[in-house]
Parts: structure tokens; C-alpha cells; sequence
């Protein structure tokens, strides 16, 4: 679970050797379009030593990896050798780029007793926006990401920050993603200093049903993780309600003039446990 | 002799016990100056030096306002340069990179002897590599008004940089085309050197507002230029966008206001690096938000500390030296913008000083030990880099002192068993903040009761410690000098630690 | 032939390499007084590791994690034995 998920260019030192600090639920170690193409092997070899020798790694750690047609596939795919890495985050995913890397990843399982390895799809391209409810429904898939800097490009569209353009993307990711109960990850803001912008943004993707969104600067990730961490109203009546059902074991009752019953009790239970998972209790 | 902070000291000085020891002594002070003459106006250094029969062994004094746009210093090493004058004393309050024409003289035994409270760049080198004749003296700044009003800093000629002079000898800091705000560092120089000079480029009838008094001024010397406005301008205006020094800004604030320190009527200093300013651009978002009001803010001042003035969340600043021209310009024309000389500022003592009535300051370090012990001195290697300036005087009188640093720099730990040089002792450091964890001086009990329930990741020093070398590795030994080529002055003139010559090994 | 990875970022260092009748190791660090030993163990190791004999290494560095100059130096190695 998270709220907010940092990308880290593969190739940066800098950055890498500090990647445990900064506030994001997660970071993306990059091995695709923040990386020159001729540093591939130095990026993915600086990835892999870091997470072989360095003791305080992020608490979830994924892997953009190059597309599936690239030459670099299989040597990225060898970092799983590291054990290291949660989810592996694929760009250009679509329903065949998925297919050959499920192949790929089950052969990797087999041959060195993996446990199933998890992916986040990278939503961006329109072809994927079509296939997104395909794409959810496939078991690896644990969460999706919108991509909007290469969709608005295929659309040939001005990126804004009100975002109306990406609206029926969105929209679609957050359906997928929620029909098959995994998350959904919103487009990164791309203008770092536009503390404004980016607090409308994140409250946008929100308010639409994102559950979490990429950053591109750790300066991004306070405001990122404070809105999409429950608030504390609704802690306080989520922990209200799970104890009145806990004290009077009643599956519908009344709380603050409002009916309570199972699926607002679940829904309690969630913010709960979100708000145990980022330590906001 | 071992000194209060375990550092062998040769017994010819006076070992530091600890930073309340001044109290069990007494104030000294020689009069203040009181001039027998009418104020004489030169044209030229050459007339200074002949009227004032500058001579060899003398002490010369200077401040550091204009910083790298001095030429006061510059001039007046010229002179000497061609006079060939030997075994000066030099007491500038702060030697800056642009002060280059020391450095010849230095290497030529011109100049032996310097007190200062801050050295960086060609003069610091220099002096790193033993080619200082004498001793190098290194003073706080509160420290250096107290060796000056109390005749240990006995000062021949002071020189006196001063942007605007009327022709009563009175002198400011706040306008002409070198405008550089208040003079605070000079004026003990200005009240206690045996003969004063202000030097300016712009002589104007009378004005109504000066700080320096011309009752003091045997002279004042007309020339073209004091200084480079260029120059004058330190600090930043930037707030940093290192992703390390915005994480360690915003947990000092996170910290600072679960201590409570955030509160109505408070006080507070900071550095003017990138870092600090992100300190303080997250403490006034708090302020902000909940409308508080503090009493003051001090120090040498930035543009952040003067728009919050400007905004009423400070009632008052109290300047000793502007850092920008923002704060130049707030200077002149804003009445709660107030000047504090040196001695008002950190002298241990002076009544009612400024640094003792700060809730908390921010400061920084080059090293920090287990100890909490703080250099800002030297590097790891014994090359001069710095010095205290108002470091340990703030430390000592402000009620919570936080040092904030990244834990490793280009791979060099900052925290270190011991510290290469002790600048300020660590019973003053309260708190050290890094990106990896926080660390409370286990003496401030208080502050950890506060904590108790608060989710900040806090740490010994030591395991910060074992958390850098667990990255970077453990680090060599480095080698020392047997060389002694100075000391470190706490404030109230004992010595705190020796500096020692650059070993051969490390010098290119 | 020189054979080169990695940059004079900081926190990053560049290393060469190219073969030679027997294997020297240079290091220019600006941490050098503090863990010259350190970076030339890395180097060695990694060396080894790697199967490597009789080259000319290089390290101009800035201030590199041991991991960072070990993973330098295995790029480094692997562009050589591409091209060889």
C-alpha cells in the first residue's frame, strides 16, 4: 500500500545513495527514459550493487525496466537476481508487451524458485488506454500507472494542469483498477516548483479515485502524501465506527444520525488501516 | 594540560573549563577612548601611516562589512607592502578570499601576528601551511569585543571602512554608493583602538543617523573607493533544492515545533546558507498558519528575515551585519530593524546581550563528535575553512542550540569520535539534525521528556555514527603537525583547542 | 584502446581501463587522505571477482560509495571484454 512513489534516475549516485530518506511509500529505480541509452549497463550495474551492499533500502522498491522489444530487457530483468525488487514497472505496457514479459518472468520463476513477481503497468500510450480493463484483470497486475507526458504526445494535445485531456484516461484507469481491486497510481506533475498546481493536481486525481501518485522531485512528496492520506476527521470517525460495531456487534446501526452498515464498516476498516500503514495513528 | 573539553594545551595558556566559567570572573575593561585632538581629514594611506607613525610590531585593526568587496585592507597592504613595514599584528574581524594582498605579506614576515574570528580562501592557505611567523589567533565574535575592551586585543590603528562619513567624523553604514548597512563588528575597534581612521568614498555635510561616533575618530580618510558593492553581497537568497538540506530544513521545523518553540513572542537565528533558509522559509509557513508573532529575529540578517519583519510576523531584528541589500536597504529605512554592535551581540560580558535572550538558534558544522563538540574551523585534513563568528557565542546563550548537517559529504562523515578542532564545546549543542536521524545531547533531558511521545526518529550519536560508516566505510587516520601555528579562543579568552600546521602529506 | 565508465559527478567517479603487461592501479580521489585503502581494496576485489588480469585502472574520483566505484569498474570491465 501506498500513497506516493518516487522516481530515482538509475544512473544518479547521488540520489541512489539517499534513496531511503526521503518521504515517499516507495521508490522507482529508473532504467528507461531517465537514462541515456548509452548508460543503460551503468545504471542498471549502479542499481544493482546498491541493492546487494546497502543495509537501509526503501521500504518498497520497484524497477522501471526498458521496454519488452528493447535490447536491454534481459539484462534488466537480471536484477531480480538482487531479490531486492517488489514490483518490476513496465512502460509501454499493452496487452502483448504483457504477455511476453509474463512469459519472460515465469521462466525466471521457475528457473531460480522466485516467488510470483508483481507488476504496476505503465498506462501510456492510447492502444493501453483500450486494453486497460485487460490489463488489470491479469493476475500479476497489482497496480496501474497513468503516463500522461507520452499520452498527451500521441494525442497531440497541450498537457494542462486542470487536465480535462487526460480525464478519460484517467478515468479509465481508476475504473480498471478498482473493478479488480488493485491501485491506481496517478501521472507524475511534471513542473517541480508549482507547489499550487501540483496540491490542485493531487487533489483532482483524488477527488476522481487515484490512490497514490509518482513524484519527480522528493520536494513533491509532502504535499503528495498529505492528500492522499485520510484525513484526521476521518480517522477519528472511522475509529469511532469500528468500535461502536466492535462493542455492540450489530451490523447495521446508527452513528452521528447516519446508517452504518457493512460496506461503510469496510470502508472505516480500510481508512484504518491505511492510516496504521503510514503511521498517521 | 588537558582543558575542560579534554584538548592538550600548552601550559603557557589559559585552558577552557567550560562556557559558564566567565562568571566566576570579572569584567575588565580599559577606558573607552577619549580623544584629545580635533579630527583630521587625509587624502591618502601614505598620510595615515606618516601622521600616525605606523609602524613596525603594530596592531592594525579592520572589520569585515564589505567582505569580498573590501579594498580597505587591500590599500592598506600596499602601503606596507612598499614600506616594507615588519612583524605586524593584524586583527581583522573576519579575513575573507579577496583579501589577497595578505597573503604576500604573510609569506614576507610584514605580518606575524593575526586575531580574527573567521578565515577562508588564499590567507587561510597560507596560513594552514605555517608560513604565519607568529601565532593565529582565533576569536568568536563576541569574544573578540571582549579581548578588545578588555586590553588583551590592544589595538595601535583602527581602520574603519565606513560607506558614509559626515564632517563631524560621525560615521554609517546604511548609505553611500558601498552601502553595506550596520557596522556592529566595529565598533569596539571604534571605542577602544588607540587611534581610529574611518575610511570612506563618500564624505557628505551632516547626518542624522550614524552609528559610529565621531568623538572617537582621530581621522578620517577620503578616497576614491572603500569597496566593490559586488562584493558585499554573501549568503543566498536561494532557498536550497538539494532534496537532502529540504529534508533536513523541514524536520528541524518539524522538531522545533513539537518542542513548543514556535510560539508568540519568540526569538531565533539562523545561518545564511541555502539550508538555513529553508529552515526559515518552513518556519514562517508555521507562523503563517497559525498567526504567531515572534519578538525577534538576529544575526547577520537576510532578505527572508526582512520580509518577515516587513509581513509583522518579528516585531524587531537586531543586526550586526546585513547580509544582502535587501536587508541594506530595511536597514536604513526601517525603525524596527535595529543595529547591535559585537559586544551587544555575544560579548559574555555585557548585560542583557542579544544572544542570550534567543529561544533557539540553527546553526551548522564541518564536524561534530560524540561528544557533540562542533568545527567549523577546519577541515578533517587541519586546513583552515572558517572559524566561529557568532558560533559558539549563539550556542552558549541561546536556550536550544540545533546543529543541522547532511551525515556525509562527498563521502566524508561529519560526525567523528573526535572532532579534528573543537570551535565550540559541546555542552552548548543541544540537538544535531541529519537526513538519517535526529540526536539530543543526553544532558537535555528536557528535551527528550518532550519528545517522548513523538514519532521523530531519534538517535544516540553513536549510532548516527555507526550509520555513516556503515556507507561510507571507516575513514583513515589522519596525520598530524607537531607545528602549533595558533589557537582557538572561547569567548571569554581561554583557549578551547590549538591549531596545528597542515601535515607535509597534504599539502600539493 | 581506453575503455571508460561511470562520471566526475559528485558522489560519482570515472573510471579507465585498458590492458597492459601487468595490472597497475591509479586512483586520484578528493577523499584519497581518508580512504585511498578503501577504494584501491574495491578496485582489487572487484578485479578478481571479475576474472580481471594484467590491466591499467584508473579511478578519478569524486567522492563514490565503494559500491558506486565497484559497479563503475565492472561496466567498465564488461565494455572491454565486449570489444576485445
Amino acid at each position: 500500500m501506498f500513497r506516493s512513489l518516487l522516481f530515482i534516475p538509475g544512473n544518479n549516485p547521488s540520489m541512489l545513495q539517499n534513496a531511503d530518506i526521503f518521504m515517499s511509500d516507495g521508490i522507482i529505480f529508473d532504467l528507461e527514459d531517465a537514462v541515456d541509452i548509452n548508460e543503460k549497463d551503468n545504471a542498471r550495474n549502479l542499481v544493482e550493487t546498491y541493492l546487494l551492499t546497502t543495509k537501509d533500502l526503501p521500504k518498497t522498491i520497484v524497477l522501471r525496466i526498458n521496454p519488452v522489444n528493447s535490447l536491454f530487457i534481459e539484462d534488466d530483468l537480471q536484477l531480480l537476481m538482487t531479490r531486492k525488487i517488489d514490483y518490476i514497472l513496465l512502460p509501454k505496457s499493452n496487452m502483448i508487451s504483457l504477455y511476453v514479459l509474463d512469459n519472460t518472468l515465469s521462466f525466471l520463476e521457475r528457473k531460480n524458485n522466485f516467488k510470483k513477481i508483481k507488476l504496476i503497468c505503465l498506462i501510456e500510450e492510447a492502444k493501453a488506454v483500450n486494453e486497460v480493463e485487460e490489463i488489470a484483470k491479469h493476475t500479476r497486475v497489482e497496480g496501474l500507472l497513468l503516463g500522461a507526458e507520452d499520452l498527451t504526445n500521441e494525442l497531440e494535445v497541450e498537457r494542462t494542469t486542470v487536465g480535462n485531456e487526460i480525464m478519460y484516461a484517467r478515468s479509465k484507469v481508476i475504473f480498471a483498477c478498482a473493478a479488480n481491486q488493485i491501485i491506481a497510481i496517478d501521472t507524475p506533475f511534471t513542473d517541480i516548483s508549482d507547489e499550487e498546481g501540483l496540491e490542485y493536481d493531487c487533489s483532482n486525481a483524488k477527488a476522481l479515485g487515484m490512490k497514490a501518485k509518482t513524484a519527480i522531485h522528493p520536494s513533491q512528496l509532502d504535499i503528495i502524501n498529505q492528500v492522499f492520506s485520510p484525513t484526521k476527521k476521518m480517522i477519528k470517525w472511522a475509529q469511532s465506527v469500528v468500535k461502536t460495531y466492535e462493542k455492540t456487534g450489530k451490523g447495521v446501526f446508527q452513528y452521528e444520525n447516519k446508517m452504518i452498515d457493512k460496506p461503510v464498516i469496510e470502508k472505516a476498516k480500510k481508512i484504518i488501516e491505511k492510516a496504521k500503514t503510514f503511521d498517521l495513528l | 594540560m588537558l582543558n575542560g573539553v579534554g584538548r592538550e594545551i600548552p601550559n603557557s595558556l589559559k585552558p577552557f573549563v567550560s562556557s559558564d566559567d566567565y562568571k566566576n570572573n570579572e569584567r575588565r575593561k580599559i577606558s573607552k577612548k577619549n580623544k584629545q585632538s580635533k579630527t583630521v581629514f587625509f587624502s591618502s594611506y601614505d598620510e595615515v601611516f606618516d601622521s600616525f607613525h605606523i609602524d613596525n610590531k603594530q596592531t592594525l585593526s579592520f572589520h569585515h562589512h564589505l567582505r569580498n568587496g573590501d579594498l580597505v585592507i587591500q590599500e592598506v597592504c600596499k602601503v606596507i607592502k612598499q614600506k616594507d613595514l615588519k612583524e605586524l599584528h593584524f586583527a581583522p574581524s573576519s579575513i575573507f578570499p579577496s583579501y589577497t594582498e595578505m597573503v604576500e605579506l604573510i609569506k614576507n614576515k610584514n605580518i606575524t601576528n593575526i586575531h580574527t574570528n573567521y578565515i577562508n580562501g588564499d590567507v587561510a592557505k597560507t596560513i594552514s601551511e605555517g608560513y604565519l611567523e607568529g601565532q593565529l589567533i582565533m576569536n568568536t565574535h563576541g569574544g573578540r569585543a571582549r579581548a578588545i575592551e578588555s586590553g588583551d586585543l590592544s589595538i595601535d590603528v583602527a581602520f574603519i571602512a565606513c560607506p558614509t562619513v559626515d564632517k563631524l567624523a560621525n560615521g554609517s553604514g546604511a548609505i553611500g554608493k558601498n552601502a553595506c548597512g550596520t557596522l556592529g563588528y566595529a565598533i569596539p575597534d571604534l571605542e577602544y583602538a588607540k587611534k581610529v581612521v574611518l575610511v570612506t568614498d563618500n564624505l557628505v555635510e551632516e547626518l542624522d543617523h550614524y552609528q559610529l561616533d565621531g568623538k572617537f575618530v582621530d581621522a578620517v580618510l577620503v578616497v576614491d573607493s572603500i569597496g566593490d558593492a559586488e562584493g558585499i553581497v554573501s549568503g543566498t537568497t536561494q532557498i536550497t533544492k538539494d532534496p537532502i538540506g529540504l529534508k533536513i530544513a523541514k524536520d528541524c521545523s518539524v522538531l522545533l515545533d513539537q518542542l513548543g518553540l514556535i510560539k508568540n513572542g519568540f526569538s531565533m537565528q539562523t545561518g545564511a546558507g541555502k539550508t538555513s533558509l529553508a529552515v526559515v522559509s518552513y518556519v514562517e509557513k508555521i507562523m503563517k498558519e497559525r498567526i504567531i508573532t515572534g519578538e525577534f529575529g538576529s544575526g547577520g540578517i537576510t532578505k527572508a528575515y526582512v520580509d518577515m519583519l516587513e509581513s509583522g510576523l518579528f516585531n524587531k531584528l537586531y543586526d550586526v551585519q546585513c547580509f544582502d541589500l535587501d536587508a541594506v536597504k530595511s536597514f536604513n529605512k526601517n525603525s524596527n530593524h535595529l543595529a547591535m554592535s559585537a559586544s551587544t551581540y555575544g560579548n559574555p560580558f555585557e548585560e542583557d546581550i542579544i544572544a542570550d535572550k534567543l529561544d533557539f538558534v540553527v546553526l551548522g558544522a564541518t564536524e561534530i563528535d560524540l561528544n557533540f563538540n562542533v568545527n567549523v574551523t577546519t577541515d578533517v585534513l587541519g586546513n583552515l575553512i572558517g572559524g566561529s563568528g557568532g558560533h559558539s557565542d549563539i550556542a552558549k546563550g541561546a536556550d536550544v542550540t540545533i546543529v543541522i548537517s547532511p551525515l556525509i559529504k562527498s563521502r566524508i562523515p561529519i560526525i567523528k569520535e573526535n572532532v579534528t578542532t573543537i570551535t565550540t564545546p559541546g555542552e552548548d549543542v543541544d540537538i544535531f539534525i541529519t537526513e538519517r536521524g535526529i540526536a539530543i545531547n543526553p544532558k537535555r533531558k528536557d528535551l527528550l521528556e518532550k519528545l517522548k511521545n513523538s514519532k521523530i526518529n531519534i538517535f544516540s550519536m553513536e549510532e548516527l555514527l555507526e550509520k555513516t560508516h556503515s556507507m561510507t566505510g571507516v575513514p583513515a587516520k589522519i596525520k598530524k603537525d607537531d607545528r602549533i601555528i595558533g589557537h582557538i579562543e572561547y569567548r571569554d579568552g581561554t583557549v578551547i583547542d590549538v591549531l596545528r600546521r597542515v601535515h607535509d602529506d597534504y599539502i600539493r | 584502446m581506453i575503455y571508460q565508465a561511470g562520471s566526475k559527478e559528485s558522489n560519482d567517479c570515472l573510471i579507465t581501463i585498458k590492458e597492459s603487461s601487468e595490472t597497475k592501479i591509479h586512483i586520484d580521489s578528493i577523499v584519497g587522505h581518508l580512504f585511498y585503502d578503501q577504494i584501491l581494496e574495491a578496485v582489487k576485489e572487484t578485479l578478481k571477482e571479475q576474472n580481471v588480469e594484467n590491466v591499467d585502472v584508473t579511478v578519478e574520483d569524486k567522492g563514490a560509495l565503494d559500491y558506486t566505484i565497484r559497479a563503475r569498474l565492472i561496466v567498465a570491465i564488461k565494455r572491454m571484454k565486449k570489444n576485445v
